[in-house]
């Protein structure tokens, strides 16, 4: 990091009450006077201190309850902290989630205006800037109807153009770029090379390290409401990938059914053709699939099964095949693996996980099984039903006059 | 886009009552008052006139029942019932709209608390404005039902507005402790609309102050703040030497004093509470 700061936190703590016995009623307050005082502390963010330079992109990552979230919303002002200090220069988008105070009873324009207030800006300001945010979002002629009327996509697009026409110097976004289709995301994406070309301020909370190490100049882990890493996006998503399979780990040693977690899981992603991690791969292209494994015993041989799982829960297809060859060779422990799997993308639009299973060859048997390895987007492809698009052959057998 | 100039780092203290500069606060009520208002007005068929509709039937039911029935409101013991009816009947239905609608309105507007930076007092400030345009309105037909009745302009009137800041300030005061009290307290609401009813039948609005012929009754009654206000708001209109004046009704100005410490206690808490629970709401919720 280098020039001036923009963000400075320095030794930021905040913990939440967590009632033992919730009291939601005055009758529970007067039975029990004193059990709104039985209280237990739970640590959010536990001394937290960085520095964020103008023009960086910075990115958090973190896994669910490590506290990512609490950061973002202390530093939009929606928590106040217990002890600490939050320094910033600039103005500030206080949204940390597009459309957010949207009226759906309320026209798009009064909506901007009451939106562009709460962004800073003075209602004639936002008056004048309008016609441009309407012109943006291409929504010129909807600017008199309603939101609810409004379809999600629209509401995204005015959501968006107000926020970027608003011009804040610091932008805090959390996981903006889960929402919206594959076009949207594109669009996304395009805004924050825009954003990052035009030297703002970018902290992003996300758990795709894709987008992580795709933009941001430097990210931050931050594990138990403590940073673990901050530094190079590369190797904070190294960390997180790691954080995330000790856990799947300790829960599969733990749990039984002949699991023994006897080989290690170091990585798992969806490469592009260069070997670059994507979150997203284009109907009709090739899957990647990369997983890196490290064996803790000697195997007679391993097989590796990848099942995708839709986002609905549905087991799409499974891919199995023996590590190494046929016959496939022995693996010594402590020996380290990086296995890729290719498949044709016939999938349709949508989201995708992978489960990823480690199977002992010859002697039968579990050695790892890690459920939501990693995941990935589909886009593109025929608009139609079904999870998958089969190759297909229709031809015309017969024809007559009736 | 970025200028040359090097914003100052400035410290972010979290989230307030007020929070984010004047001018933004009061650009954000006004605006908020004035689109709910207009939400209101122009989102349905009968738009503002329900708003009038509801205090309307309200006084023709009572007017009846109290003058036909009851016989508390015969012209010939209380002059101008109809329209110090009328008249209370719109500003009570001011103060308890706004404080009913205000027990909820930080639940209603829980995706700004939550996931933005908002100065929270503007969110129950927001409800009793927009009910305070209502009552403007409603008061233009109040004035047509004086002039009908023959009530004649005096000099008091101008003091009504004293009145009406009194019952704004006290409006305000209710409204803001509700708001972050119902985020604890689910019963809020509940026992909020039992008080309300009570309340309506301890302020002098069906009955004049010294329908009790009692003066340890109305000693007791004029402890209400809202009785205060509104026995001075009927001398004012009417400039009527008959009805006494809220310290003649308490027995001396002494007495007007429990009415004033209650009505002093409640800003301050209100003030106390609003502001310690401000910067908590988002959690709480």
């Amino acid at each position: 990091m280098s020039g001036p700061t923009a963000i400075q936190v320095e030794d930021l703590h905040k913990s939440f009450r967590i009632p033992i016995h919730r009291v939601d009623s005055l009758k529970e307050r007067m039975v029990r006077p004193f059990a709104a005082r039985d209280y237990r502390e739970l640590r959010a963010l536990d001394g937290i201190s960085f520095e964020i330079g103008q023009g960086e992109f910075f990115g958090i990552v973190g896994r669910n309850g490590s506290g990512k979230s609490t950061l973002l919303k202390l530093l939009a002002s929606i928590y106040r902290a217990d002890s600490g200090k939050i320094r910033m220069a600039g103005r500030l988008a206080p949204f940390i989630e597009l459309g957010v105070g949207f009226n759906p009873d309320l026209t798009a324009r009064e909506n901007v205006v009451l939106n562009g207030v709460m962004m800073g800006l003075t209602p004639r300001e936002t008056r004048r800037r309008l016609d441009a945010i309407v012109d943006f979002a291409e929504l010129d002629e909807f600017v008199d109807l309603k939101l609810k009327n409004y379809s999600s996509g629209m509401l995204v697009r005015l959501a968006f153009s107000l926020m970027m026409e608003v011009d804040p110097d610091i932008f805090l976004i959390d996981e903006v770029l889960a929402v919206g289709d594959a076009s949207f995301q594109q669009k996304c994406a395009d805004a924050f090379r825009e954003m990052k070309a035009a030297g703002k301020t970018i902290v992003l909370v996300t758990h795709e390290m894709a987008t992580v190490e795709e933009y941001c100049h430097r990210a931050m882990l931050i594990s138990e409401g403590k940073i673990a890493h901050l530094g190079d996006p590369e190797e904070v998503g190294r960390r997180y990938l790691r954080l995330n399979f000790e856990g799947v780990e300790a829960t599969a040693a733990s749990s039984d059914g002949g699991e023994d977690a006897a080989v290690r899981m170091l990585d798992a992603r969806v490469v592009d053709g260069e070997g670059k991690r994507v979150s997203s791969v284009e109907h009709g292209e090739q899957i990647r699939i990369r997983i890196e494994i490290e064996a803790r015993e000697d195997f007679a041989a391993l097989a590796v099964g990848h099942l995708i799982v839709s986002a609905d829960g549905v087991n799409v297809c499974q891919l199995r095949a023996p590590i190494g060859g046929d016959p496939p060779p022995p693996v010594k422990a402590g020996e380290r693996l990086k296995v890729e799997t290719t498949v044709d993308n016939l999938l349709g639009a949508g989201h995708y996980f992978v489960h990823v299973g480690i199977n002992r060859l010859l002697e039968g048997g579990v050695a790892l099984d890690v459920a939501g390895a990693t995941e990935f987007v589909v886009f593109g492809g025929p608009a139609d039903r079904g999870l998958v698009s089969l190759p297909q052959q229709t031809t015309v057998l017969e024809r007559a006059e009736a | 886009m970025s200028e040359t100039t090097t914003p100052a780092l400035r410290e972010v203290r979290g989230p307030g009552a007020l929070g984010g500069g004047r001018q933004r606060f009061f650009d954000l009520l006004w605006l908020m008052s004035v689109t709910e208002f207009k939400r209101v007005y122009f989102g349905t068929i009968l738009g503002y006139l329900w708003s009038l509709i509801r205090p309307l039937m309200l006084f023709g039911v009572l007017y009846f029942v109290f003058t036909e029935g009851l016989k508390v409101g015969n012209s010939d013991e209380v002059e101008h019932y109809a329209v110090l009816l009328l008249m209370g009947i719109v500003l009570f239905t001011f103060f308890s709209e706004s404080t009913n609608q205000a027990v909820n309105s930080v639940i209603t507007h829980e995706g700004v608390v939550r996931k933005t930076q908002f100065p929270r007092l503007v969110i129950p400030l927001s409800t009793v404005l927009t009910c305070a345009f209502n009552l403007a309105l409603n008061f233009l037909v109040v004035l047509a039902f004086v002039f009908a009745f023959g009530v004649d302009p005096t000099w008091t009137w101008l003091l009504l507005p004293v009145a009406f800041f009194f019952l704004i300030a006290l409006t305000v005061a209710v409204s803001a402790a509700l708001s972050v009290l119902y985020v604890r307290f689910r019963d809020a609401a509940i026992i909020w609309a039992v008080l309300v009813q009570v309340l309506f039948y301890a302020t002098p609005i069906l009955y004049p102050i010294t329908f009790f012929e009692n003066p340890t009754t109305e000693q007791l009654l004029m402890t209400n703040p809202l009785a205060v206000i509104f026995e001075q708001v009927r001398v004012w209109v009417l400039a009527e030497p008959a009805a006494p004046t809220a310290a003649e009704a308490a027995g001396g100005w002494l007495h007007l004093l429990p009415a004033a410490a209650i009505f002093a206690g409640i800003c301050l808490y209100a003030a106390w509470i609003f502001s310690r629970e401000a910067p908590r709401i988002a959690e709480d919720l």
